[in-house]
């Protein structure tokens, strides 16, 4: 590169002009980042900015396109992970890269050169006291599978700072973790920066950034915007660098003018393939007129009520009454045992929009015009499809939705995941539902297409459809919900009022501190 | 990185390793070659792609002929004349191509449904020992039956045992989660087993012949077995063309066409949008094996006249490769079953005019092959060698201000 400025020895980490593409898409261009010694770093960006992309090229997953890397002053070329292990960076993915049935000694050592013996205390040892500096709470002999989700992060950190990183990047370290967890990892990051080690946090939660972080790194559609000191920032000028231009952060909460029961739940239990209990006890009201949110750690039980309710997960005991008009006669059906059609004909609609968002709901390789078709494709006689009104509703989603796509002949893979997800939301409203279950409808979307959504969302709401919104974040659960419902470990441990009620009271509810149900907040 | 990066909580192999010397970074170079995804690719690249992938398959099988001392040339020549020089020839060719279509669409259900079936074989075998049955029968009996009924008896006991053959697997899979690629292999063998058991049967035998045999269906007094011609080659050949483009409509049209598609992509969508996954599975594997079946009969009736444990010949297998090249197509099936057929008949034919060896014939089949399927991976990625990469686009950036 001919390039001016001379390497910085102030800098540990430079990146200059980096570029990489993945077919079509350019997911870096000309992006410049720096990282100083000792400091916290945020890089901050909607998903599909390039954080995680820039971020595997120094970590050494990906090689740039063009472009240079300094680490120490020194250009380097970073090949594969062993070459930045070397160079004393660890990264700390979102998808935990851990062997299960080992334990956390074994996974921390995985890997690295040594004797032909192991000497597991003598390594446990050296484990525990890593984690005694820092502040990690960690069971050096305790099995992965044994692990809870934040246990398992605390495993990849100190697996990164055993190889003797002096760089950490960690990839959304907070997605999975409650209220208590995350401050707990943060004070974590502050002793980490007392002993000299440079941190970059991958984020897009602005609060996060504001605080930890001594400086943030913001950048847009694989573009470098800026880097600024975190205390000159605040929420709005930070959202205005993300987006690029300015923009309402609030979610309404609109009042409906009437409320009515749909569904009841009553006493729901369901087994997991392992025979533990993934559903135990579910109680609970859902009304027309309210969005009732659903709080937890991933992996609490929200996925199964979800499919219980549709019909795709076998429960074991209690009942799903639905409020159903039958000849002018308003009834309560128990939807237990009814397959997925029967339940979907009876007006009962489930947009859930896994981790990988194409796994359940839509068919990736087929086009919209046949994604529109799938609950519907049978109702026409005869044994072929119709496909004429499927794509005019597609066509009018396209337009009404503002999906982004050549045409609705292209395969639904091949759109980026905001619009995959207003297809599948899109599909579930068009098909005019009395109960609309959505379960991470924003996941992975910007801002712009989250906020569409919580207001298709309050447009059902308003037109009298029971809403049960499964989140992950708890601050936009808290704004958009009339109810929140907080599960833990498959169980409801409370349904609050999110007005009236703290972050930190939601957050003990997540870990499974049952409280007694809440006057006031149950009752609607 | 300094001394002064060393303090107390630095362990003694870290210590060791930054006082002796720094630590030697990487040469900044980056990989020889690296491979990045393509985003689209244009028709003409396509095709592209697949001559040049054609023509090196020609050059490394000419390499391969000379190192035997074969002139290349005529070989290639020779092949083309041995499968289209004549009408005898070309409906030699057409005959090996009719098998390969029918079970080609077969074994392209299943896959269209990730149902990975390599049981063709086995399917068509079981059509074939299912009607072989009814014209033994009839044969031990006084030639009872007319030649309608019997052809209509024998196509529907031929598609009743490939679609048996096609369920077993199916069944299995969706009650038990059974493999079904080693499954529908081990059907295979059941199959070929059961009719070498056949051949030793005295009644199957002709009444002169101690051979272990199954006796010509097609006497010197007796033809209802044979199969009308149509253009000099057995009438399979239209049967084999109304199955690919029916195949084509049912599974573009149909709604069960649409299941199929629907299952393979995503099983857990299939479910999710109330479709019985398990039945649509059974149901289009018994329609894959009926098919399969059909053709054993076409081998019955109107290839062989009997039926040796070599009247799928391999059929099953080479039509999976019929079934990848077509893209699951059932309309491309058809020029590609006719091309692979033209390899098999054009490599028989350099075997008996130039004296080339079986397996060397066979081996240039497989480079072709080879190269055509590989060539997939140069339509999904492009090769970047070290400093050929695309200048970066800065230069227009820094002008328009950004």
């Amino acid at each position: 590169m001919r390039d001016s400025k001379p390497p910085s020895v102030e800098h540990v980490v430079q990146m200059r002009h980096i570029y990489k593409s993945f077919g079509t898409v350019q997911a870096l261009s000309d992006v410049h980042f720096e990282l100083r010694r000792g400091e916290i770093l945020s890089l901050l960006g909607e998903n599909g900015s390039g954080k995680t992309t820039l971020m595997n090229t120094l970590a050494g997953i990906y090689f740039p396109d063009a472009g240079e890397i300094i680490v120490n002053g020194n250009p380097v070329a970073i090949c594969k992970p062993k070459d930045a292990f070397d160079l004393k960076i660890g990264m700390v993915h979102q998808h935990f890269k851990l062997v299960d049935v080992f334990s956390a000694t074994e996974n921390i050592v995985l890997g690295l050169p040594g004797g032909r013996t192991i000497n597991r205390r003598a390594l446990s040892k050296h484990v525990q006291e890593i984690a005694e500096q820092y502040g990690f709470e960690i069971d050096p002999d305790k099995k992965i599978y044994d692990m809870s989700v934040s246990e398992k992060q605390t495993v990849e950190i100190i697996k990164a700072l055993y190889r003797g990183a002096d760089i950490l990047i960690l990839d959304e370290p907070t997605a999975v973790l409650t209220p208590q967890e995350t401050d707990k990892l943060f004070d974590i990051m502050r002793a980490m920066k007392k002993n000299n080690k440079s941190i970059i946090l991958i984020t897009h939660k602005l609060n996060e950034v504001l605080a930890v972080s001594d400086r943030v790194t913001v950048l847009r559609k694989g573009e470098y915007i800026d880097t600024v000191i975190t205390k000159d920032a605040t929420i709005q000028s930070l959202t205005d660098m993300m987006v690029g231009r300015p923009v309402s952060l609030a979610i309404d909460r609109p009042a409906a003018e009437e409320i009515k029961p749909i569904l009841s739940i009553e006493a729901l239990t369901a087994l997991n393939p392992d025979g533990a209990r993934a559903l135990d006890d579910v109680t609970f009201k859902a009304y027309g007129g309210e969005i009732l949110g659903v709080a937890g750690i991933s992996g609490s039980g929200q996925r199964e009520l979800c499919e219980a309710i549709a019909g795709l997960y076998p429960v074991i005991g209690g009942a799903i009454l639905y409020r159903n008009e039958v000849n002018g006669q308003e009834v309560d059906e128990n939807l237990v045992g009814l397959n997925p059609n029967e339940i979907v004909r009876k007006g009962v609609a489930l947009a859930f929009v896994p981790e990988d968002r194409l796994g359940m709901g839509l068919v990736p390789s087929l086009d919209m015009v046949d994604n529109i078709m799938l609950k519907s494709y049978r109702k026409n006689k005869g044994i072929f499809v119709d496909r004429k009104s499927p794509r005019q509703i597609a066509e009018r989603l396209v337009e009404e939705l503002m999906i982004v796509t050549p045409d609705v002949f292209t395969p639904v893979r091949k759109l980026s995941g905001g619009n995959v997800q207003k297809v599948l939301v899109g599909r579930e409203i068009d098909a005019a539902p009395h109960l609309l279950m959505v379960a991470y409808p924003v996941r992975g979307l910007d801002i712009n297409s989250s906020h569409t959504i919580y207001h298709l969302l309050n447009q059902q709401k308003m037109k009298g459809v029971a809403v049960i919104f499964v989140g992950e974040d708890l601050d936009v659960l808290m704004e958009i919900s009339d109810r929140l419902l907080v599960m833990s470990d498959g169980r409801v441990t409370g349904i609050v009022d999110p007005r009236v009620t703290s972050k930190q009271d939601i957050g003990l509810l997540m870990l499974g501190q049952s409280r007694h149900q809440e006057k006031g907040a149950d009752a609607v | 990185m300094t001394k002064s990066a060393i303090n107390e909580h630095t362990s003694p192999a870290e210590q060791l390793a930054l006082t002796v010397e720094p630590p030697s970074c990487p040469i900044p170079k980056e990989p020889l070659i690296r491979m990045t995804k393509r985003g689209s690719i244009s028709t003409a690249q396509k095709v592209f792609v697949y001559v040049v992938s054609f023509l090196s398959a020609l050059l490394v099988g000419a390499f391969m002929l000379l190192a035997i001392g074969k002139n290349p040339l005529l070989a290639y020549r020779d092949m083309v004349v041995g499968s289209f020089g004549s009408s005898i020839y070309l409906g030699e060719t057409i005959r090996l191509a009719i098998p390969l279509l029918i079970a080609g669409v077969a074994v392209g259900f299943a896959f269209k449904m990730k149902f990975w079936n390599i049981g063709a074989e086995g399917q068509i075998l079981a059509g074939g020992i299912f009607c072989s049955y009814l014209v033994i029968h009839s044969i031990n009996n006084g030639n009872y039956w007319g030649k309608v009924p019997l052809h209509l008896v024998m196509i529907i006991l031929a598609m009743a045992g490939g679609a048996l053959f096609g369920f077993l697997p199916a069944y299995f899979k969706t009650k038990w989660g059974t493999n079904e690629t080693l499954f529908t292999l081990m059907l295979n063998y059941i199959a070929i087993q059961y009719v070498i058991y056949l051949q030793s049967l005295r009644s199957w035998q002709h009444p002169q012949s101690t051979f272990p045999k199954i006796l010509d269906f097609a006497g010197p007094t007796d033809n209802r077995i044979m199969l009308p011609r149509l253009f000099g080659v057995h009438i399979g050949w239209v049967f084999a063309l109304a199955i690919a483009i029916t195949a084509y409509f049912y599974l573009t049209k149909t709604k069960h066409g649409y299941e199929i598609a629907v299952v393979g992509d995503s099983l857990n969508t299939a479910r999710y949008a109330g479709m019985n996954t398990r039945w649509i599975q059974i149901r289009t594997l018994l329609i894959s094996g009926a098919i399969c079946g059909f053709a054993g009969y076409l081998q019955v009736a109107g290839a062989n006249h009997t039926l040796t444990e070599t009247t799928a010949g391999g059929i099953g297998f080479t039509a999976i490769t019929v079934a990848w090249l077509s893209k699951l197509n059932p309309f491309i099936m058809i020029p590609i079953s006719v091309f692979i057929a033209m390899l098999q008949k054009g490599s028989l034919f350099i075997q008996m005019t130039m004296g080339i060896p079986a397996s060397a014939a066979e081996l240039l089949t497989g480079l072709i092959l080879f190269f055509m399927l590989g060539s997939e991976f140069f339509i999904q990625y492009r090769l970047v060698f070290r400093g050929t990469h695309r200048a970066p686009v800065r230069e227009l950036k820094e002008e328009a201000g950004v």
